[in-house]
């Protein structure tokens, strides 16, 4: 009888589907109608009970009763419910009439949360789907280790500062960059006065060229010639007057760099006028260093 | 074990090879079942071989002394990019066919000059707080550049709005665990997909010795290494990322450097200290790329043409072969 199975399973001796947490006892028999271990709830310990459970999509209403319970194989009877939520619930109702009022309401506790679930699951599958990659941890190490090894063998600085020069040497730079005594001799050939803009032209076609024959595009032109970047010259050239002319530019500059980036057109029109300064002040400079 | 020597079987014409001569039969270690005394007798044989090795660098070394001036050049030491297998579809500088095709690739609207870069960084949802702090940084590095959230938008979707807004690469950064581990860059009036997987993301705070932070110029591009076809098309991937025109002023430079298929993103500000000298210092985040599969069209993972992808079966099995 029930009071002897609950007497039995429920309280004092083991049963398999009883799971115990620290505040609450659940039951993981497939039948049951709450989930949790209790009296009214255990499908073993009632001779006449019933659960809703969904296959595929489609909910079925499962009911036992005592008759039964000497043919394990037809102890659980199965109803289709209709998709429709309020029929559904009517024939639940018409299903289990003269049923004790908990199972009644319980079963239609667990069909409408089955039921939504099921909307929720629909929805889900329409959006996005995140499709997890599981990462294989040797493959994960190997190509760590691979990468250190080709960082180091990469040099990067070395790599770039060498790229750097290279662009140096090939006049990518254009006049920004003042080194009297450089390698390539053969390009203060074609003009005395490097600070002039009209070797620009001549320059800008050079680099052209240059750009063009290259394999890897590197998405650069030669700009205008771009006085804010004297203060960048830290060279020593020939003369003391022209070191005297960089400190003065450097210190004049500095207080620009900041505001270099905002104010672009007007800067440019601005140092070469101070270069003509510059040629007028030397000989003040000289004869104060004098 | 000891070898015996057989007379080399072939025509009866000539006289049978010289039989080899047996010394005592040596054991191999590896046979002694005591483990103690198998490991020194290993060990013995170890040291052996260091001496032996010692040996024969000092004499090489003394006769390289002795010899002087004319000594033979010292032998180059193998490196894994000198021992790489030959990729034959490695560019030649001169190829006429890779000049046209890339004279007419999706790329070439770029290089011609007719459009101007602009470029949308998005990631995965709900982004964590490094994701997001690294999308902000990498939007300064990157001029004409915009972030924007995700907040569960489908990339299909974004895309036509993105094209139809004048944007030409989109930025889609995947994140996992907190940390951004993916990279998709998408050329975008359907220009190819590049998923790449990233590694070593460091954010501006935590490179040591970092200068200030990047300004508004437009920084320079340097592609190093990229020499494949492959390379080639990834290479103008990244540097139609950038527009044209890079600003001199601002002495900032982005690196794209392919060591060994795996390309690390450096973007530093240089300074030319003399004509044969060059200062660099890192700003700017930096991460490392791996290329994991290329695309033809936008974003489309299930119905996409792929040109490249990597599968790790058959494009791993050698340690020399690289394909970017």
């Amino acid at each position: 009888s029930p009071q002897v199975v609950w007497s039995m399973l429920g309280n004092r001796q083991f049963c398999s589907y009883k799971m115990t947490t620290k505040t609450q006892n659940f039951c993981r028999n497939e039948y049951n109608l709450t989930g949790l271990c209790n009296r009214s709830s255990c499908p073993l310990a009632n001779s006449q009970y019933a659960t809703v459970r969904e296959e595929k999509g489609r909910c079925y209403l499962y009911m036992k009763t005592i008759e039964r319970a000497a043919f394990p194989r037809r102890l659980w009877e199965r109803v289709l419910l209709s998709k429709n939520y309020e029929k559904a619930l009517e024939e639940i109702d018409e299903n289990l009439i003269y049923w004790p009022r908990f199972i009644r309401h319980k079963c239609k506790q667990r069909f409408t949360k089955i039921t939504q679930y099921l909307i929720r699951i629909r929805k889900l599958t329409l959006k996005r789907q995140r499709k997890l990659v599981p990462l294989r941890r040797k493959i994960e190490r190997r190509e760590n280790r691979r990468e250190e090894k080709a960082l180091i063998a990469a040099q990067l600085d070395n790599a770039i500062e060498k790229e750097l020069l290279e662009r140096l040497k090939q006049d990518t730079y254009g006049d920004i960059y003042n080194f009297p005594i450089h390698a390539f001799d053969k390009a203060l050939q074609q003009q005395e006065a490097e600070s002039e803009s009209d070797s620009d032209a001549e320059r800008e076609e050079d680099d052209d060229e240059d750009v063009d024959k290259r394999e890897f595009v590197e998405a650069e032109d030669s700009e205008l010639s771009d006085f804010e970047d004297m203060d960048k010259l830290e060279t020593s050239s020939e003369e003391e007057q022209e070191e005297e002319e960089e400190v003065e530019k450097k210190a004049s500059h500095r207080k620009w760099k900041g505001k270099t980036p905002l104010k672009g057109p007007a800067r440019r029109k601005r140092p070469y006028i101070e270069i003509e300064y510059e040629e007028e002040t030397e000989p003040s400079t000289k004869t104060k260093a004098a | 074990a000891g070898e015996g020597g057989a007379p080399v079987p072939g025509d009866g014409a000539g006289p049978p090879a010289p039989q080899r001569v047996l010394f005592p039969p040596t054991f191999s270690v590896s046979e002694i079942k005591n483990k103690q005394r198998r490991h020194f007798m290993f060990l013995r044989w170890k040291q052996q071989q260091r001496k032996e090795k010692l040996a024969l660098k000092k004499k090489r070394r003394k006769e390289r002394e002795a010899l002087g001036d004319k000594a033979p050049p010292k032998a180059i030491p193998k490196t894994i990019e000198n021992q790489r297998v030959y990729d034959e579809t490695t560019v030649d500088p001169n190829d006429e066919e890779v000049a046209f095709d890339e004279a007419t690739d999706e790329f070439a609207p770029y290089f011609n000059r007719q459009t101007v870069p602009k470029i949308l960084i998005t990631t995965s949802d709900r982004p964590r707080g490094r994701t997001v702090r690294f999308c902000e940084q990498l939007a300064t590095v990157i001029p004409n550049s915009h972030v924007y959230y995700r907040r569960g938008l489908a990339l299909k979707r974004i895309i036509p709005q993105c094209i139809a807004r004048d944007f030409t690469d989109l930025i889609v950064i995947n994140e996992d665990r907190k940390i951004p581990n993916g990279l998709v860059l998408s050329h975008l009036p359907d220009g190819p997909t590049a998923h790449f997987r990233m590694s070593s993301v460091r954010l501006r705070k935590e490179i040591k010795r970092k200068g200030k932070e990047p300004t508004e110029h437009i920084p320079e591009v340097i592609l190093n290494n990229f020499t494949t076809r492959l390379g080639h098309s990834i290479g103008r991937m990244f540097a139609a990322l950038f527009p044209h025109n890079p600003q001199f002023i601002g002495r900032q430079v982005a690196t794209f450097h392919n060591q060994r298929d795996y390309i690390f993103f450096r973007f530093h500000r240089y300074i030319f200290k003399s004509e044969k000298k060059v200062g660099i210092q890192e700003l700017g985040p930096r991460f490392t790329l791996k290329l994991r599969s290329l695309q033809k069209g936008t974003f489309d993972s299930k119905f996409g043409e792929y040109e490249w992808i990597h599968k790790r079966r058959e494009m791993d099995t050698s340690r020399r072969k690289f394909h970017l």
